[in-house]
């Protein structure tokens, strides 16, 4: 007999159910489209993320000058000046959490079209560092939303957000929903064909 | 966790399906304070805790009120020449009104003040029936699964951050101190982390199902 789990409430159900009847959750035995949804969203993130990259990020008004630095220049800017853990966390944040998270969605998301039952708990636990760690890049977009509401000092000083700044915004966004778009139960789908005693078959 | 490969003989209510990896388990409430751990990928499938949902609401209450504090109240001020500014986060939140930019604002105003917001009011909602023992309030089952959609969209903590990271930004500027809100934003992510810690997920779907007997 087969079975078709709830992946929100955990509850059981017959095979054929639609609709989970604790929590409303639908039900899928292995949610294949998942993974078109996961490309798509993937595809804008990182669409978004090059437009984030060129555009200035910053506009900094002062006395005699206007300064336009983008994601990469301000960190730049930032280490130069001596504040090199700052520069850091921004770089961390804005430039190497995204772009690893592009590669490790995109290695997932393979790994599971050619199942190999290898590195099953390297994948889970690749795939839960993604989904907690991508949240932090909207730092950036939060240095850049509190600069510009607190340094508007007359002629004296005034940052204002750039371009860079929605795109940036935008490509975090599509790529926290690849992520959640993704089941990560498919990563764990070879073991339970190999080993037919330790599941329930998982095929419709 | 119990027996990996259960007897599928069994009713499916005495099945616990891992989310995560899809291993199916005998269903063995733990006791309080003891967790439910999915053998085969890690997952904690279910964590009661002593009192969990009146200490879950207490913490919400809290919250509610941090963050409207927080909200109102300038969270940083800056002082170059004699000339002062103090934001507060609604501020920080409209600082890209205009243009295209709007949708930046809204989008910031809800990471850090909306959805924190809307995920405390929720769980007050979903948990103070079940707590007082009576039937589940009016659509709990939507608004529950409401306050977990949201979950990674609140953001607050990550604000905290930035706000630091602001302060250092502009420090060879202006002179830049932290207002009243910093600190209940710092207040607000302690007692979310520990709500988060005390919610047990399948207690409450469980309770949700099955109002009086838990
Ligand atoms: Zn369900
Ligand atoms: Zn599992």
């Amino acid at each position: 007999m087969g079975i078709v789990a709830c992946t929100r409430c955990t509850k059981a159900w017959p095979l054929g159910t639609q609709v989970c009847g604790r929590c409303g959750h639908a039900l899928v035995s292995r949610d294949r489209m998942s993974l078109q949804r996961v490309w798509a969203f993937w595809v804008l993130g990182v669409i978004c993320y090059v437009p984030a990259n060129i555009y200035p990020m910053l506009k900094t008004q002062t006395l005699f000058q206007v300064d336009e630095s983008t994601i990469i220049g301000g960190a730049v800017e930032l280490a130069t000046h001596g504040n090199l853990g700052i520069a850091a966390i921004i770089l961390f944040a804005s430039v190497v959490i995204p772009l690893g998270k592009f590669w490790a969605v995109a290695f997932l998301a393979l790994s599971v079209q050619q199942p190999t039952g290898r590195g099953r708990h390297q994948r889970q636990v690749l795939y839960e560092i993604v989904e907690y760690i991508g949240r932090w890049s909207m730092i950036d977009i939060f240095v850049v939303a509190i600069l510009s509401s607190l340094v508007q000092l007359n002629t004296l000083a005034s940052i204002h957000p750039g371009t860079a700044a929605m795109f940036f915004a935008l490509s975090v966004i599509f790529t926290m929903l690849a992520a959640q778009a993704f089941d990560s139960r498919m990563i764990w789908d070879v073991q339970a064909k190999t080993k037919p005693t330790g599941d329930r078959g998982s095929e419709t | 966790m119990n027996d990996l490969a259960p007897d599928t003989s069994l009713p499916l209510a005495e099945l616990i399906v891992c989310p995560q990896c899809d291993a199916a388990y005998h269903l063995k409430v733990p006791a309080h304070g003891e967790r439910a751990i999915c053998q085969r990928c890690g997952k904690v499938l279910i964590a009661p805790r002593r009192n969990a949902g009146l200490r879950i609401i207490a913490v919400s209450l809290a919250v509610v009120f941090l963050i409207t504090g927080a909200a109102v109240f300038p969270f940083l001020t800056i002082d170059a020449a004699g000339n002062k500014n103090a934001v507060s986060v609604i501020d920080a939140a409209l600082a890209f009104v205009g243009g295209p930019m709007i949708l930046l604002s809204l989008t910031t105003a809800a990471l850090i003040i909306v959805v924190p917001l809307a995920r405390m009011l929720l769980t007050i909602y979903v948990l103070v029936p079940l707590v007082l023992d009576r039937p589940p309030a009016r659509h709990a089952v939507k608004a529950f699964r409401l306050s977990e959609a949201l979950r990674p969209w609140s953001m607050a903590e990550i604000f905290v951050i930035g706000c630091a990271i602001a302060l250092v930004k502009v420090a060879d500027l202006a002179t830049v101190g932290f207002g009243p809100a910093f600190w209940m934003f710092g207040i607000l992510v302690v007692l979310v982390i520990a709500q988060d810690n005390f919610m047990c997920k399948w207690s409450v779907w469980n309770a949700l199902e099955r109002p009086r007997r838990s």
